[in-house]
């Protein structure tokens, strides 16, 4: 008998736990994108090499547990009934396949607020990215809300939350956002940052600095900085003056790419200013909460991602880079190939192409690619 | 365009694995040398059937778009193709052929023989397209005073197909080597582009 395993509980297990996978998608898209994990062992085999039988692939498959995955379910269901059927004791089949490890977001208590209320970062472990929700007094902020809303959804009803504010740190090329979306459902203020917006399609509110956003009776602050350098308009924001979220701006291990749009050369400077002023100026205590992660690694023991920003000058090697030369040809001459489809991505976040939820979901497909190379 | 196919397989509305299980217990019914046309809607079949093909050595010559169906096209290898050796005694290079295009002879003739399936997807630009199969029944259509050079895949089939023309009284036959399987001078398809 095969079992549907959830990926809910594959999360578990790439944060804190072990397994075995038996992935039989097609060796590009194994090499491209898979599922990773400090206890995560895994093999490649295509399910079109094992229709005549999986004699072959036995020998390398431990006796007592595989969890097999593919693009979407059905392929795996196939390989999983013939691992059973030789005898393999516990065969799982990943439920929704890679769509579904793709579009599950775990949500991590970060911390608590001053004056009352917390912050939760929502990892979307299997495409690297990042998503938060400020709570405090029955209210929520989302920033950098991903395509599927349900999640902060059905949070914000468990936590008897009203969603008020739905904010972008920057037009994302990556993901499709929910933001939009999700601010027509709940009626919240959608934010996004001006000189991301001048092709949009929609009306929002411009996401500027000395426009603070208060959610609650305690007044939660969200500042807005602006931190050009990954696009034009990119900005953070420092919440409660604790948190800073850097967007696509600083990573855990690296920093943003600025040639999403374009633009490298030109964005270049404003990066480093960004990076090297801007936020060398703000207290080392802040913690970094980035929009990304680059390798399962950066996941601490509960699934988070996070940083003093005081340890990321001192380790991370994009934030020393003395020369500005040097600075430019890290980030212009070192850049992994571009997301998939993140000129439909970007039209889309701005209004202009309204694909179906299948174009959408296909369009997110692989890693998040968002930083430059080591 | 329409391209004459042997057998073609409806796996439309079917996901993933079944247009490749189809598609495999279809080319295990197939003679060597035949060419299947399979319809599919699920948009990872074109990256699997590619790669099924490419691990069983069958050959994947192309897929065409109509609106939301993809339709691939396979033939079924032919494990005596690679192997046996060419017996016509007259042959030109690959090379030597590339050169002689480019002088714009006007007596020389460019005869492909393969399955109209891989003609269609890529071919030396104004080939003539008459697959071995049909080559009998259609002597008549060439002219026995232009120089015909015949090329296929790997060079087997217009091996035999030149030792038709010359038993049929045809005196300048060229057997193309290897074919177009490492062509690399010009090509071009039925949606009319060069490559």
């Amino acid at each position: 008998m095969i079992k549907p395993i959830s990926a809910k509980e594959i999360a578990e297990r790439v944060v804190e736990g072990k397994m075995f996978v038996l992935d039989v998608r097609n060796e590009s898209d194994f090499n491209d994108w898979k599922i990773e994990g400090k206890g995560i062992e895994s093999i490649n085999r295509p399910y079109f090499d094992l229709l005549d039988g999986v004699e072959e692939v036995l020998e390398h498959l431990p006796k007592e547990e595989v969890v097999v995955v593919c693009a979407k379910e059905g392929s795996s269901k196939m390989v999983a009934e013939m691992l059973a059927e030789e005898g393999i004791q516990d065969v799982y089949y990943l439920e929704g396949g890679m769509k579904a490890w793709s579009e599950y977001l775990l949500p991590v208590k970060i911390g608590d607020l001053k004056d009352g209320g917390s912050l939760y970062q929502f990892n979307r472990i299997g495409k690297g990215c990042l998503s938060y929700l400020v709570e405090s007094n029955g209210e929520a902020a989302i920033i950098d809300s991903a395509r599927m809303t349900e999640a902060y959804e059905d949070f914000a009803k468990e936590n008897n939350l009203e969603i008020k504010h739905m904010i972008d740190t920057h037009l994302h090329a990556d993901h499709i956002s929910g933001g939009r979306s999700l601010a027509e459902k709940t009626n919240a203020t959608y934010w996004l940052p001006p000189k991301d917006a001048e092709e949009v399609t929609f009306s929002y509110e411009a996401l500027e600095e000395g426009k603070d956003i208060t959610i609650g009776h305690t007044k939660i602050e969200i500042q807005p900085l602006y931190t050009p350098g990954h696009t034009i308009g990119s900005t953070s924001m420092i919440v409660d003056g604790q948190y800073l979220l850097s967007g696509d701006i600083l990573f855990v291990d690296s920093i943003g790419r600025p040639d999403l749009a374009g633009k490298a050369e030109d964005w270049v400077s404003d990066l480093r200013d960004s990076l090297y002023n801007k936020y060398n100026n703000l207290s080392k205590d802040l913690v970094v909460l980035p929009a990304h992660f680059g390798k399962i690694s950066e996941l601490d023991e509960k699934g988070g991602v996070s940083a003093k920003l005081g340890d990321l000058f001192e380790k991370n090697s994009g934030l020393n880079i003395e020369n500005e030369a040097e600075f430019r040809k890290a980030v212009t001459e070192n850049l992994p190939p571009q997301p998939n489809a993140y000129q439909e991505i970007r039209e889309t976040n701005m209004g202009k192409i309204n694909p179906s939820n299948d174009e959408q979901r296909e369009m997110e497909i692989g890693p998040n690619r968002c930083a430059i190379s080591e | 365009m329409s391209i004459k196919v042997d057998q073609v397989l409806d796996c439309k509305g079917l996901f993933c694995p079944m247009p490749i299980v189809r598609t495999k217990k279809a080319m295990d019914q197939l003679e060597a040398g035949q060419v299947i046309e399979v319809l599919a809607t699920d948009k990872g079949s074109l990256a699997d059937i590619q790669g099924w093909a490419r691990n069983t050595g069958n050959q994947y010559l192309g897929t065409k778009e109509d609106g939301d169906v993809l339709i691939h096209y396979l033939r079924k290898a032919n494990p005596d193709e690679v192997k046996e050796a060419t017996k016509f005694e007259h042959t030109i290079q690959n090379d030597e052929l590339e050169k002689a295009l480019d002088s714009k002879n006007d007596d020389m003739v460019i005869l492909d023989v393969r399955e109209p399936a891989e003609y269609a997807f890529k071919r030396i630009p104004g080939a003539v397209s008459i697959p071995l199969g049909d080559l009998e029944n259609k002597l008549s259509t060439l002219d026995k005073n232009k120089e015909i050079h015949v090329v296929c895949r790997t060079g087997n089939r217009s091996d035999m197909a030149a030792q038709i023309l010359t038993a049929n009284g045809f005196e300048k036959v060229k057997n193309v080597l290897p074919g177009m399987s490492e062509w690399t001078g010009p090509t071009e398809n039925d949606e009319g582009g060069n490559k």
